[in-house]
């Protein structure tokens, strides 16, 4: 990176043609090759109409949550409202659908994310215009409070919003996808290809915006604004700019949820769907750009394959979430980062032993939570069921004193144990980032 | 409108507004102490309801009215002792992050110990009933017992902030957090301590408030996206901007939902005749008490646009 810059100084100095030398970046390559190859056969590995629902709600929410990370991870703006963009935008979407099924509309549904794209950007104009007056904690509280009043809105207005049931729509009306006869949408592989089209450019777009100007910029706007204002930038309008971009690829992942789940309602734009989208977007970390993608893939095993086994997926999902906030802010890339690191540096060998240690132990300890709060659960909600709960397939009784006595002992035995093997993970975790830090100080060249 | 509905509508209005300043005051005296936005704040309004509802069960409503808030304000120290300050190394977001995970994380357990649906809270028998009747219409002793226990615990906390020599400090830490902890005072416990209070106060008004009202998982969300338009309206940090914005508010709320005109009405008064096949006709003809719930939040984006600062606040952002 420095060697680059320099080269670039040194051929802004001199005159008359600049020379530019651009190998092709092959890691680039072969990463967003990879992505591609695994978007392409991941349906023939998952071939269960489950696994592929899966994947393309995993779809949906990787574009949606990297929109949002042009947000709070390239700008410092923490949104509490960016459904609003996605669900309008999976609202205009449905509209658009329904139109197209009567007839006055002659698009093929393949490109309605576009128009949900459009009406989030439209909206983004409009209401980010008040949004991002302000940055920092008021710009946090306002899109919550418009995230609010759209939502009521929602209540306000059944013609467009469809009440409490919603919109729904039909998607495979309209013409055949590039006029194949086979191809209607109808099955969900197809809705899954669709989606993975439109998550891999929309990817591509995304990654292309952090180098453009704008991008950089915003990166500035985020570190520090005064500077940003002193060397003529306008911050609010920075932040504008940015937001607009954002909202309409959350517009876009609104109409491919309008696609996927044929129908949409008040909770696409609630304070719910914006929550989760902040969940995800932090879980995979928002200082690197493939940290989002990450965490959507996360956040939907939560929500969707999570949800199947237990009512208490929420409390597990905020605890996990506020457990990464205070070990690990950069969340799992990093965490993820930090470990190549460490196996870059061949020091990954002391830490095998602490690490199984600290994950036994972690594992004693969740499970002891896991079991406390599945019994009370129980109780409080299904215990008409009768007593017995499946838990990890062992049965337990939650009308027994074993059971709690059972769960209180791991859990303390856990907590104890993860004490100790915490307290001996981080003295050679710290040993080893010093060394690590130590070299890279004593080697400035070696990049 | 009548003068009759209009006392009443007065009255309940400074009730309510009275009950979200308790609300208020907590979380900006947080926020202009220790910059964090506490978005955990209305679960602990929540909590202070459920505890409250909890122990009026067990040892009767005026116990609980001191034992939830007082268990409540622990809570939060701890919340600040083990959580907060780990993560105030971090900056502001982080901190806004897990205060918003912990929002998350005291609904579901909310809704583990006491259930979905809404739990029977009650005010004791005592203070049911009407304190007097306007024309024909009562006022309940209920709504005077909130704005009574605003008005105290306003009175102590002013007495407490001004008076006490523990409220110099924390008025000093305000200003200038470095210069008090050099003289020797203990800064992040102060924070601790007016954490905790906060959530004390917040706890208090959800004793009063969920007896009042209504006591459901819910109730969080609703109250906590009130109090922002509160603090952002008031102007961020400044408490007697504070009080004036909940007070608004929660007149405006309380007249709205007696008003039954449209902008129709307001429309044809001035000559205007719109008819069904008027572009946005559904507009023209809601009800103001239908469009009630969306006021604050319209207040809120008018108050952004004319005067960013807020009411009283003096910070730019």
């Amino acid at each position: 990176m420095a060697g680059k810059a320099k080269r670039e100084a040194a051929g802004e100095s001199r005159s008359g043609p600049v020379l530019r030398y651009r190998p092709i970046n092959l890691g680039r390559w072969t990463v967003w090759g990879v992505a591609a190859l695994l978007f392409v056969f991941m349906p023939l590995i998952f071939q269960s109409g489950y696994a592929r629902s899966l994947l393309s709600q995993m779809g949906i929410l990787i574009i949606f949550a990297l929109s949002y990370n042009m947000l709070l991870g390239q700008s410092g703006m923490l949104s509490f409202g960016h459904a609003v963009y996605s669900g309008l935008g999976a609202y205009f979407a449905i509209h658009a659908m329904n139109r197209v099924g009567d007839g006055s509309l002659i698009w093929p549904i393949t490109v309605l994310p576009l128009i949900g794209g459009l009406a989030g950007a439209l909206f983004g104009i409009v209401l980010g215009y008040v949004t991002t007056k302000k940055a920092g904690t008021p710009f946090a509280m306002i899109t919550l409070g418009l995230g609010e009043l759209v939502f009521s809105c929602s209540l306000m207005f059944p013609a467009f919003f469809g009440g409490e049931g919603g919109i729904s729509g039909n998607r495979t009306v309209g013409r055949p996808v590039l006029g194949i006869a086979g191809w209607t949408l109808g099955p969900q592989v197809q809705v899954y290809y669709l989606i993975v089209i439109w998550c891999f450019v929309c990817m591509a777009a995304m990654y292309a915006y952090t180098h453009t100007p704008l991008g950089r910029i915003a990166n500035a706007v985020r570190d520090n604004p005064e500077r940003a204002e002193f060397i003529g930038y306008n911050t609010q309008r920075v932040r504008w700019f940015v937001l607009i971009l954002s909202a309409f690829f959350a517009g876009i992942a609104g109409g491919l949820s309008a696609i996927n789940f044929e129908i949409v309602t008040a909770e696409n734009v609630s304070a719910i769907r914006s929550g989760g989208v902040l969940l995800a977007t932090f879980i995979g970390g928002v200082a690197f750009f493939f940290g989002p993608i990450l965490g959507a893939v996360v956040f939907t095993m939560f929500a969707v394959a999570l949800s199947e086994f237990t009512k208490a997926w929420q409390l597990y999902l905020g605890v996990f979430f506020v457990l990464l906030v205070m070990f690990t802010p950069g969340g799992l890339s990093s965490l993820i980062l930090m470990n190549l690191r460490v196996l870059k540096f061949q020091k990954f060998k002391r830490l095998r032993d602490p690490y199984f240690g600290v994950i036994l132990s972690a594992l004693a300890l969740a499970f002891g939570c896991v079991m406390l709060i599945e019994m009370t659960y129980h109780r409080t909600l299904d215990y008409s069921l009768g007593p017995q709960i499946q838990l990890f397939g062992f049965p337990f009784y939650t009308d027994h004193a074993e059971s709690w006595v059972f769960a209180v002992s791991v859990l303390v035995g856990g907590a104890l144990a993860f004490r100790y093997a915490w307290r001996r993970f981080k003295a050679v975790w710290g040993e080893i980032q010093v060394e690590i830090e130590d070299w890279i100080r004593d080697n400035p060249e070696a990049e | 409108m009548t003068v009759e509905l209009a006392l009443i509508s007065l009255l309940n209005g400074i009730s309510y507004g009275l009950l979200l300043f308790m609300l208020a005051s907590g979380l900006t005296l947080i926020f202009s102490m220790m910059g964090v936005l506490n978005f955990a704040h209305a679960s602990f309004y929540m909590l202070g309801a459920y505890f409250g509802y909890q122990l009026s069960q067990w040892i009767g409503f005026w116990p609980a009215l001191v034992i939830a808030p007082f268990a409540v304000g622990t809570l939060g120290a701890l919340v600040e002792r083990w959580g907060l300050r780990r993560v105030h190394k971090w900056g502001h977001v982080p901190e806004l992050l897990f205060t918003f995970g912990l929002s998350f994380i005291i609904v579901e357990i909310v809704q583990v110990i006491w259930g979905r649906p809404p739990v029977p809270n009650r005010l004791p028998a005592e203070l049911e009933g009407p304190l007097f009747t306007i024309f024909s219409t009562n006022f309940p002793l209920s709504r005077a017992f909130i704005m009574m226990v605003a008005v105290l615990m306003l009175l102590g906390l002013w007495l407490v902030v001004t008076r006490t020599r523990i409220g110099l400090v924390i008025q000093a830490a305000l200003s200038n957090p470095q210069q008090v902890e050099a003289l020797g005072h203990n800064v992040p416990r102060v924070f601790m301590m007016v954490f905790g209070a906060g959530s004390a106060l917040a706890a208090l008004a959800g004793v009063i408030g969920g007896a009042v009202y209504v006591t459901e998982p819910a109730m969080a969300s609703t109250a906590g996206a009130i109090i922002f338009v509160v603090i952002v309206v008031g102007g961020m940090g400044s408490l007697s901007g504070a009080f004036l914005a909940s007070l608004l508010i929660g007149l405006i709320a309380s007249f709205a939902t007696v008003i039954d005109s449209t902008l129709l009405d307001g429309l044809s008064a001035l000559g205007l005749s719109i008819t069904p096949d008027t572009p946005l006709y559904s507009v023209w003809t809601l009800k103001l008490s239908q469009v009630a719930p969306v006021l604050p939040f319209l207040l809120l984006v008018l108050v952004l646009i004319v005067r960013p600062k807020g009411l009283l606040g003096t910070r730019e952002d």
